[in-house]
């Protein structure tokens, strides 16, 4: 494993996990569908997962690794839940543009 | 083992008060009544026990709970003490409570919230036992307090009558006051002595006598005579006490009767030590006691509610056991509470019994002949009214007689007034009995078909409470033989009178003199009631003095001019006004709070999207400043 990463090199792991967040974030301020939403939150994660798994690698410790099972783990749990949030918008607004989720308006 | 069975004695009233609130409703009709009947028997074999027990050893028993309160040198115990004076009064508690819950079973029984009405006579026993049975002044405080409340709820046990439900704030406003002097006389008494125990204040009053000392007793004695007015009715604190009598006819005879309204003389009683350093306030006592036995009778000869009449003889025996307390005569005050509760219980139950019979009707004018249909009601009735009226060998006759030969010895104008209050009482209670059983019947077609006599429950009660108003007198016999004085002896250390055995003409005379006081009042009313057959007149055909007398002296109204319209005028001023500008100035730092908060407010707009932006770029910013600054 080492061997690949010396090969690519870490600084392109960490470009491309930056990207990714990137992507992530704009995908959450500029789409409007939740459901996108949704995706890019997953998106976010995933790039947070990369990173872990290759300082993990670079540093020779297990636990990193470890830690992204987890991760992985609670972010099924979190897009259970949150598509059963939005299936209940759904249900009672009949539609999941976050522009019509103003009923909090101070 | 001791400490076990005297808070049975306590647990078992409140353990029938608890289970009949939580599962009354649940345990059918019959069940409430029996369970609370239970209760007070068990508290009752109980008090017979030690009271059998202190009639041979004659040691007073102490049970010590735990510490209450306890800052700087004062502290206070939860603590309870059986000795000659409580044992006496739980006997009558526990005793006429038991008949008196027997007689409810049957009174009570179509009553739709009859576990209610047994969960709160059981309440009022226990805080009645908790009174009596008091170690020292802030115990009888719970206990006075309590019954206070169980009064309260009960005057208002019909709480859809609005009329009832005014009587039952009445009676607690009322008792209010008194309870307020009775505060400030027991704090008094914790100021000067740093306790407030029974035991410990009277050792430490019969040691210090310092003028300032003594200045204060009379302040503490003259409070706790205030608490006393409120707690037995006396003037100008009785008003509440003929109100009272909206609450169903047990509760009259048990709490307005024969138990509650005798606190007041219980805690002079007890505090006997304290009133003897202070004649001044005894004088006062006296007078109060006598002024209001004759006022409160003379209201009576012209009521026509059964219950009302009772009611204002209640108030006039009161003031007559006043008297005698004041004049420092104690055994014979507590006689008197003795056999009135006995003569007054069964009045009051028979006056029940006849309500019962009458579908609610408590007014005489509308009674009459019952004595055929109701014989064993009559019998008792007729029993107790001699027995009041103080009419040999009656139980009433003795204890009177007590108290009118101390006053003659002491101050023969009270004796007028007393002997003129038992005139009138003599004359009204054979009114009422002429009213109700004699003679023609007046009421209507109907209620004389539904007349009969009440079911045994009720009448048993009313049998074992005319014996015992009857042959009461025996505890405390004329000419020295008293039992009672013997018995009593212990709790008054100054005033252990020795009366010479043997008969004295003067005592002779002087019994002839109370006897043919009462059987005058009993003929004018023969006459007046049998032999001209006088029915009182309709309320708007009542004139001149006797107006005044209906209308109670319009003591009510004056109370209403002097304290509770100025209230209300006071209320409404700051409620009009005093209540705006404080609203006025909190509404305003509201508003002014809501100006400044306006500009933030925009950013609360509802939309996800924004506050998403403003989270990314507040959060960036942090990074920037963490790591790149």
């Amino acid at each position: 494993m080492l061997d690949i990463l010396e090969q690519v090199g870490i600084n392109n792991y960490i470009y491309l996990s930056t990207l990714l967040f990137c992507v992530g974030v704009l995908g959450i301020l500029y789409r409007r569908s939740t459901i996108v939403m949704l995706m890019s939150v997953e998106l976010m994660l995933a790039a947070a997962n990369l990173l872990l798994a290759v300082f993990s690698v670079y540093h020779q410790d297990v636990s990193g690794q470890v830690f992204v099972i987890f991760a992985m783990a609670v972010a099924a749990a979190e897009v259970a839940v949150g598509l059963a949030i939005l299936v209940s918008i759904y249900r009672n607004i009949g539609s999941i543009d976050i522009d019509k989720l103003k009923n909090l308006k101070g | 083992m001791e400490t076990g069975l005297v808070l049975l004695l306590l647990i078992f009233p409140l353990v029938g008060f608890l289970i009949n609130l939580s599962v009354g409703k649940k345990i059918g009709r019959s069940l409430p009544g029996i369970i609370a009947t239970a209760a007070v028997t068990g508290s009752f074999a109980i008090s017979l026990f030690y009271f059998i027990q202190i009639l041979s050893t004659g040691q007073a028993i102490e049970v010590h709970l735990f510490q209450w309160v306890a800052f700087g040198e004062f502290s206070v115990n939860l603590a309870f003490v059986l000795d000659q004076l409580s044992l006496l009064w739980l006997l009558v508690v526990t005793g006429i409570g038991t008949l008196i819950h027997i007689y409810s079973i049957g009174y009570m029984h179509d009553d739709e919230n009859v576990d209610r009405f047994f969960s709160y006579l059981n309440l009022f026993i226990f805080f009645m036992i908790v009174l009596v049975t008091a170690n020292n002044l802030l115990v009888m405080f719970i206990g006075w307090e309590g019954v206070g409340l169980c009064s309260y709820l009960l005057i208002g046990f019909w709480y859809k009558n609005q009329q009832f439900n005014d009587a039952a704030k009445k009676a607690f406003i009322m008792n209010r006051i008194g309870d307020l002097g009775f505060l400030t006389g027991v704090f008094t008494l914790a100021y000067l002595f740093k306790t407030v125990d029974f035991a410990t204040l009277k050792l430490a009053l019969s040691t210090t006598t310092t003028p300032e000392t003594s200045a204060l007793l009379g302040v503490a004695a003259f409070c706790l005579f205030i608490g006393a007015m409120g707690k037995s009715a006396q003037i100008p604190l009785y008003t509440w006490l003929p109100d009272a009598m909206a609450g169903p006819t047990p509760v009259s005879a048990l709490i307005h009767a024969a138990t509650m309204v005798t606190a007041g003389i219980f805690m002079i009683t007890r505090l006997n030590f304290l009133f003897d350093l202070t004649p001044d306030i005894q004088y006062f006592i006296a007078i109060i006691g006598a002024v209001t036995a004759l006022f409160a009778a003379s209201i009576g000869i012209v009521q026509t509610d059964i219950k009302k009449v009772l009611a204002y003889s209640t108030v006039s025996q009161l003031g007559l056991m006043f008297l005698a307390l004041g004049l420092g005569a104690y055994q014979i005050a507590v006689f008197h509470v003795i056999t009135h509760a006995f003569f007054k219980a069964c009045l009051f139950l028979g006056s029940g019994s006849v309500i019962h019979a009458m579908g609610g009707e408590q007014d005489m004018r509308k009674m009459g002949g019952l004595k055929g249909v109701m014989s064993i009601t009559y019998i008792t009735f007729l029993v107790s009214t001699l027995s009041i009226s103080g009419i040999p060998p009656f139980a009433g006759f003795f204890s009177k007689d007590e108290i009118m030969l101390v006053a003659f010895q002491n101050s023969p104008i009270l004796w007028v007034v007393a002997m003129l209050a038992s005139l009138l009482t003599a004359f009204y209670m054979f009114r009422v009995l002429y009213l109700t059983f004699f003679k023609e019947f007046r009421g209507t077609s109907e209620q004389k078909k539904h007349l009969h006599e009440s079911p045994s429950s009720m009448t048993m009660p009313l049998i074992v409470l005319g014996v015992l108003a009857t042959v009461g007198g025996l505890i405390s016999l004329p000419f020295g033989y008293s039992w009672l004085n013997n018995y009593l002896s212990p709790i008054f250390s100054g005033s252990d009178v020795v009366e010479a055995h043997g008969f004295s003409t003067e005592q002779m005379v002087f019994m002839g003199v109370s006897t043919l006081i009462a059987l005058i009042g009993m003929s004018l009313a023969y006459y007046k009631y049998m032999t001209k057959s006088t029915v009182p007149e309709e309320d708007e055909k009542i004139t001149g003095f006797a107006k005044v007398l209906y209308n109670k002296y319009y003591i009510d109204e004056i109370y209403n001019t002097i304290f509770i319209k100025p209230i209300y005028a006071m209320s409404n001023f700051f409620n009009s006004i005093v209540e705006s500008i404080i609203t006025g100035v909190v509404f305003g730092f509201a508003l002014i709070a809501k100006g400044l908060s306006a500009p933030a407010k925009a950013l609360q707009n509802g939309s996800v999207g924004f506050y998403l932006s403003f989270f990314v770029v507040a959060f960036c910013l942090l990074i920037i400043c963490l790591f790149l600054v």
